[in-house]
């Protein structure tokens, strides 16, 4: 039976893959086998998710060895969530990436470029499906150093220095979760996430497990770019190729916040957290100044692509407010916006990506008079603007309105008027590239610039109508992310 | 002071992460960088081994065949889990010299001042 092996196949296909590329030396069958193997992850994470939500959670023992001493892939309706998010989005931005990829690495780079992407994937998706603390920190730093090639391989020489400034931030915060997770090993003797979850309840009061758990949520907290720990992002994103933007921009920052949830609500518990921590009101606190303070950077960026990492940050903000409120409701809306933002910021960056393809920048000044002359291009990036911004219809109003709903829920108005407030400054910033776009006449001085070709356009409209169809019904996203919040929260589901 | 002394090795831990994370912030020079972020890093294999340490422990084989004898050995998985953290190590190091070197051939300096200096001219 090949689909008992699925949790399996999930991360061995793109990870046998990867030297596949490098063994082939030819760029056009490289990217051929990363459809593919992006493709066949989707279906595998759709049937996984099926299966969790038919049946509950799926427990694989790799290579047959039992769960405490062999390594157990555990799957639970929150990670086959995020790993139906990131296959999905890798499923959109690998056909994306062909005519990008052409046009911004040179031709010789091509199969090492999809080399790395695909190890890249396997890193994300092994940081998901885990269910070992020590196999996270392995499949983190696969992740971290594929992208860190993935950024530098930028057009811009800047590129290089961002790569090497996310790769120091990086290290150190891996190395943190790894010091956090030695304690936690010190004090449980296991690395099993069920296992410790069990065992630490006995020890919950030791400084051992107070500094590992600090260790643990600083560590994620720089990977995850959670405001004041954001500052590799901006660079990192606005200089890397544009397929490679997408492509992190979707997913990387929301394994990130998963593997915050797994750790602090499965394995130290919500309440260990809420009681022996001040990990809410920190989480609270830094999310809504991190919400305010990226969304006033981004309306000061001329460069775009920066400007939307900014509100990258803004997001993450976003998300971890719905985390730190530790309700039912508060939790989906978190969930739900890692869906909703892998959408939006996806079918956003595709469409600068596309901008960058025709016009060689993706700087305001240039982008005047672009909505007559890439019409749908330009109307995939107002539409996904709308969504940021969190207009009806669109996905950004669900969680919004989520987020709005938990403050409410415990009566905490100033938020729900802060959420309301910030959402100005996403107004602010994304009007700017509309008015620029619509309401100025193109330079003169410049070559007419025509429309993006259909391969860059399909994967983005897919995207975009993806924003109107999920701003729509909510069943899905909302019914996975619901149960993914009352299964971490312990109340069954 | 018992205390003290007898955590010396987790007292060098901490020393050898607290240097290491300061010449990473502290020093420009790129390479002097990735040096102190390879010592924050060391300074983590020593905590993983420490912990696995016991007192009169001896290496996990089994001696008389048959494991019936009582012989208190070390815990070796954290030494198997710091040897794939020291190969993570080592990748990480080789990449960020890598990214040196190609920083030096684009901007001609491995400096980070000059580097900033030189990204706010447009």
């Amino acid at each position: 039976m090949i689909a008992a092996h699925y949790p399996a196949l999930q991360i061995v296909v793109p990870l046998i893959a990867a030297p596949l590329c490098v063994l082939l030396r030819r760029g056009m069958l490289a990217w051929l086998i990363t459809v593919a193997v992006s493709w066949l992850a989707f279906f595998i994470a759709i049937q996984l998710l099926q299966q969790v939500m038919a049946s509950g959670p799926i427990s694989y023992e790799l290579g047959g060895w039992a769960a405490p001493w062999g390594i157990e892939y555990r799957i639970d309706s929150v990670n086959a969530f995020v790993l139906l998010i990131v296959t999905g989005i890798s499923a959109v931005v690998a056909p994306y990436a062909r005519a990008t990829v052409d046009q911004e690495i040179p031709e010789e780079r091509h199969y090492l470029f999809y080399s790395a992407y695909l190890l890249c994937l396997t890193g994300l998706l092994g940081i998901v499906i885990t269910g070992d603390a020590f196999n996270v920190f392995v499949f983190l730093e696969i992740s971290s150093l594929s992208s860190y090639v993935l950024i530098s391989l930028g057009k811009d020489r800047k590129a290089l220095t961002a790569a090497y400034q996310y790769l120091v931030m990086g290290t150190i915060g891996a190395t943190f979760f790894l010091i956090g997770v030695g304690l936690v090993y010190a004090m449980t003797g296991t690395l099993n996430m069920a296992d410790i979850a069990a065992r630490l309840d006995a020890v919950e009061n030791t400084r051992t497990v107070l500094a590992a758990f600090a260790f643990i949520t600083v560590g994620l907290g720089l990977k995850l770019a959670l405001f004041p720990l954001h500052l590799w992002l901006p660079n990192a994103y606005a200089y890397a190729p544009s397929a490679v933007t997408v492509f992190l921009a979707a997913t990387a920052t929301k394994v990130a916040i998963y593997t915050m949830l797994r750790f602090v609500f499965t394995l130290f518990g919500a309440d260990f957290a809420l009681d022996v921590t001040l990990l809410a009101e920190f989480l609270m606190a830094l999310a809504i100044v991190g919400v305010f303070a990226a969304s006033i950077t981004a309306i000061f960026q001329n460069n775009i692509k920066r400007m939307l990492a900014y509100s990258s940050v803004a997001q993450v903000g976003y998300m971890v407010l719905g985390v730190s409120f530790f309700s039912v409701t508060g939790l989906t809306g978190g969930i739900v916006h890692l869906f909703n933002h892998a959408m939006m910021k996806g079918a956003l960056f595709m469409a600068l990506g596309a901008v960058f393809y025709r016009l060689g920048t993706v700087h305001l000044d240039r982008m005047r008079g672009l909505g007559r002359q890439m019409p749908l291009t330009m109307f995939a990036f107002v539409i996904g603007g709308f969504s940021l911004i969190g207009l009806p219809l669109t996905v950004g109003f669900i969680s919004k309105w989520y987020l709005i709903l938990a403050a409410l829920e415990r009566g905490w108005w100033p938020i729900a008027a802060l959420v309301l407030l910030s959402s100005l400054l996403a107004v602010a910033y994304v009007w700017r590239v509309i008015e620029v776009a619509y309401f100025r006449d193109p330079p003169a001085n410049h070559p007419k610039v025509t429309e993006a070709p259909l391969s860059l356009l399909v994967p983005m409209w897919v995207l975009v109508l993806a924003n109107i169809y999920f701003g729509v019904d909510t069943s899905l996203t909302i019914g996975v992310a619901e149960s993914a919040a009352k299964s971490l929260l312990g109340m069954g589901g | 002071m018992d205390f003290l002394v007898s955590h010396y090795n987790y007292w060098i831990f901490i020393f050898l992460m607290m240097l290491g994370f300061y010449v990473v912030v502290a020093r420009g020079n790129l390479v002097k960088k990735i040096i102190g972020l390879n010592i924050f890093q060391a300074s983590v294999f020593l905590l993983y081994i420490s912990i696995g340490k016991i007192f009169g422990g001896t290496a996990p084989i089994l001696i008389d065949g048959n494991g019936t004898d009582p012989v208190i050995y070390s815990n070796p998985l954290p030494h198997v889990l710091i040897l794939t953290a020291i190969v993570v190590g080592v990748a990480t190091t080789a990449l960020g010299l890598s990214l040196v070197v190609r920083i030096n051939e684009a901007y001609g300096t491995i400096e980070e001042d000059e580097i900033s200096e030189m990204d706010l001219e447009p």
